[in-house]
């Protein structure tokens, strides 16, 4: 048992270990080839790097929670009844290989199991292998593959190790390299403009978070005279709620960030336009899951600060009910899911305001599943039809065989019908919300009110913009364009001639399909059957609406049953237009300013003074003429002064 | 003799001299007054030295070094005005003006007219080889 961080520490390393072969590994100059052609040996060889140590580290995942679970005493539940208050962490095992003294806090390097942190590593570690194989099919071809797959390895690695991290701040190195990944990768194809901006957003409206993360994690690491976990989690009882809610309002921000909560959600849409399994990896199942996950780990610290998790729930309200609203009517594929990512994780952060971290984390599993495997599909869709646009699809049923039935089980658990996943999980979610407004809970009344409300509109949102993202890909008439594509196009992949998949791509797809159907069973016995049948009729009724729309007339989009709500909601709000307004135009001013205050002032005074000295001495240039007389003139006239001087003054 | 008078008549050749350095356009006759100018000091010498009743004549012995130097000086300075005949076809020591500062606008096409007197030496020094 005590091997278990052991374990964990190759779990980790095995993927970092990928990424450096993967991105060394595969440069070795080859003789009598232009660079930039696509090279099948170097492609293989990048395929090897990047799925074995993946597959590996896995196995490692499973093994640990496994065991971890089957040590356990006996009789201990996995799940408790979320209303009989915080669980005590049962049994986290720890192992420091060595502690940094800083001259203050020391810093210790160590790795800690326990019961959350091998569950999510197992999650981290199925989606990145099954995104890893997804990947050698949908980016065959591509040139910059390699760099690529190694990047989802650092990042695969960067991720294990904040579940695993013992301390906050080994915690942090690891939070910051996904965030460096995750700019790496959403940029991939930064011949587009577009692109390459969407990953320079990501990259800063994280790093705003990050920064108040990082403060969070000095707040707290002083208050416990420790960085790590344990000991932070032993010392809350002993803080004062002042610096509770400081340390934890400056964590929010830092899980804002990273989990795209409101009011720093506007990068995960932009985000799409990284290849879709990377939007299946980071951008639903892993990276945004870190932020909630990081308020499940530092949970005690959070239900000492009510007013925190009063902002939490109204941010939480807020982004789910927006974000479903916006996803009702993106016609993006990616987008949708985007935005219904942003709200589903407004879930998660809801069930941990109301003070139930099983629940969320549950939803965060069984999420992880379904998103993956919808954007997976969603990939195997664009990979066919050679376009995001839900308005260039349509009647995919009868040609995608496998991916039709898979993503239906996807928008099943999404939408939360039984028996899918996601079914059990939202339940469990909006039960703890339902206890957390009936008053047992650590929420305001008013918060948990608004929560509760929030949620059961999305509820009926979700079904809604579900249904319709399946009905306008797989039903009606074929909108698709079969525009011959000979060079794959930055932004869609290459375009494969077949209707279906290669296998590469639907195996992954078909695996995932199995947790998303059958996680949820796991927690069948704690499902409050009030709310979950309150919960099923009110996403049934927001599909039934836009299914009645879409009867009505098949070629129309349903989002028409939003009436004016439309185009607000199509530009999410007009957030990222306000944000504009508010924040990148004064700095592009800023910035504009700065740099004509370099160029005139600075560069002015330097040059100025350079154009004076050459004036100047303009003059002196004058008299050196050449002429060697003229010198002599002057030596005798100054020695005539001197000597004048002398006489009269001496 | 009072010594008054050589002194008076050293102190007007050192003004011929310095006249003729500083105003006489012939490198030759330059050269020349640089010699009345050295002779003036000799004469000035040789006058103190014996106005003053040195010993050991230490003046005359100077004015011997003088001599000797100033003829060696004039081998080296007319080497040099062969030379520069040779080089330029002129010893005119106005139009030798290669220590001139060049114009400080750096176009070199600028610079080049602004240098009137090389470019009519150039071809001369052509004719010469």
């Amino acid at each position: 048992m005590n091997a278990l961080p052991g374990l964990a520490a190759v779990a980790v390393a095995l993927p970092f270990l990928g990424a450096v072969a993967g991105l060394l590994g595969t440069r070795l100059p080859r003789r009598g080839r232009p660079p930039g052609t696509v090279d099948r040996a170097v492609y293989r060889r990048a395929a090897w790097f990047a799925v074995a140590p993946t597959a590996l580290a896995t196995v490692l995942a499973v093994w640990v929670l496994v065991t971890y679970l089957g040590d356990l005493p006996s009789g201990f539940t996995t799940y408790v009844p979320m209303h009989e208050g915080p669980r005590q962490p049962a049994g986290a095992i720890e192992s420091t290989l060595s502690v940094v003294g800083t001259g203050a806090v020391p810093i210790t390097i160590g790795l800690r199991v326990d019961e959350l942190a091998a569950v999510i590593a197992v999650l981290v570690g199925c989606v990145a292998l099954a995104v890893q194989i997804y990947s050698t099919g949908y980016m065959r071809d591509e040139r910059r593959y390699p760099s690529y797959s190694a990047f989802i390895s650092l990042f695969t690695s960067a991720m294990l190790l904040v579940v695993y991290a013992a301390d906050l701040l080994v915690l942090y190195v690891g939070w910051e390299v996904m965030g460096l990944c995750s700019y790496l990768l959403i940029g991939h194809w930064w011949e587009d403009r577009a692109n390459s901006r969407a990953a320079v957003k990501a990259f800063l409206v994280t790093r705003i978070g990050d920064v108040g993360f990082l403060f969070g994690v000095f707040t707290l690491g002083l208050a416990a005279g420790s960085f790590r976990v344990s000991t932070v989690l032993d010392r809350v009882p002993h803080m004062s709620t002042g610096t509770l809610v400081a340390a934890t309002l400056l964590l929010l921000l830092g899980v804002a960030g990273k989990s795209a909560q409101v009011p720093l959600h506007t990068w995960l849409p932009d985000a799409m336009a990284g290849p879709t399994p990377i939007s299946a990896l980071i951008h639903a199942a892993t990276m945004v899951a870190a932020g909630i996950f990081v308020v499940a780990r530092l949970y005690p610290a959070f239900l000492g600060a009510r007013p925190s998790l009063d902002l939490l729930a109204v941010m939480a309200a807020l982004g789910m009910l927006g974000a479903a609203l916006a996803a009702l009517a993106q016609d993006d594929l990616k987008r949708v899911l985007a935005y219904s990512t942003i709200s589903q994780l407004a879930y998660m952060a809801g069930a941990l305001a109301a003070g139930s971290d099983q629940a969320a984390i549950f939803h965060l599993v069984t999420h992880g599943a379904f998103k993956a495997l919808l954007f997976l599909c969603a990939g195997a869709v664009i990979h066919a039809v050679g376009s995001n646009l839900m308005s260039d699809m349509g009647g995919l049923r009868r040609s995608m065989t496998v991916t039709f039935p898979a993503m239906t089980i996807g928008f099943a658990a999404l939408m939360g019908l039984p028996p899918a996943s996601g079914f059990f999980s939202k339940d469990a979610v909006l039960a703890a919300i339902e206890h957390a407004a009936t008053g047992a809970a650590p929420l305001t009344d008013a918060a948990a009110w608004l929560l509760y409300a929030c949620a059961l509109v999305t509820v009926a949102v979700t079904g809604a913009y579900a249904t319709r993202a399946w009905l306008r890909t797989f039903f009606g008439a074929s909108r698709v364009r079969h525009v011959p594509l000979p060079e794959p196009e930055p932004g869609v992949a290459h375009v494969w001639d077949g209707r279906e998949a290669p296998a590469s791509m639907l195996w992954p797809i078909g695996v995932l399909v199995v947790p998303a159907l059958l996680l949820g069973f796991a927690g069948a016995g704690l499902v409050e059957w009030s709310s979950a049948v309150i919960s099923l009729l009110v996403a049934l009724l927001g599909a039934g609406v836009v299914y009645a729309s879409w009867r009505a007339d098949p070629a129309a989009d349903p989002a028409r049953v939003l009436g004016p709500l439309r185009t607000p909601c199509e530009r999410a709000f007009y957030v990222d237009a306000v944000y504009h307004r508010l924040f990148v135009a004064p700095v592009l001013w800023l910035a504009r300013a700065v740099a004509r205050a370099d160029d005139t002032v600075v560069d002015g005074a330097v040059q100025g003074s350079g154009r004076l000295a050459v004036g100047v001495s303009g003059l002196l240039r004058r008299g050196q003429t050449g002429n060697a007389q003229l010198y002599l003139t002057g030596v005798l006239a100054g020695v005539l002064i001197i000597v004048i001087g002398a006489v009269v003054l001496g | 003799m009072h010594v008054v008078y050589p002194v008076v008549l050293a102190a007007l050749l050192f003004s011929i001299g310095v006249y003729g350095v500083l105003a006489r356009r012939n490198t030759i006759l330059v050269l020349m007054s640089v010699e009345l100018m050295l002779n003036a000091v000799n004469l000035n010498l040789v006058a103190f030295d014996v106005w003053l009743k040195d010993a050991l004549h230490g003046g005359q012995v100077l004015t011997l070094f003088v001599i000797v130097i100033a003829a060696a000086e004039l081998g080296v300075g007319l080497a040099i005005v062969l030379a520069v005949f040779r080089n330029r076809r002129t010893i005119e020591i106005d139009r030798l003006r290669d220590l001139a500062d060049p114009d400080p606008d750096p176009d070199p096409a600028a610079g080049s007219q602004d240098r009137p007197h090389d470019a009519e030496t150039i071809p001369a020094r052509g004719g010469a080889a």
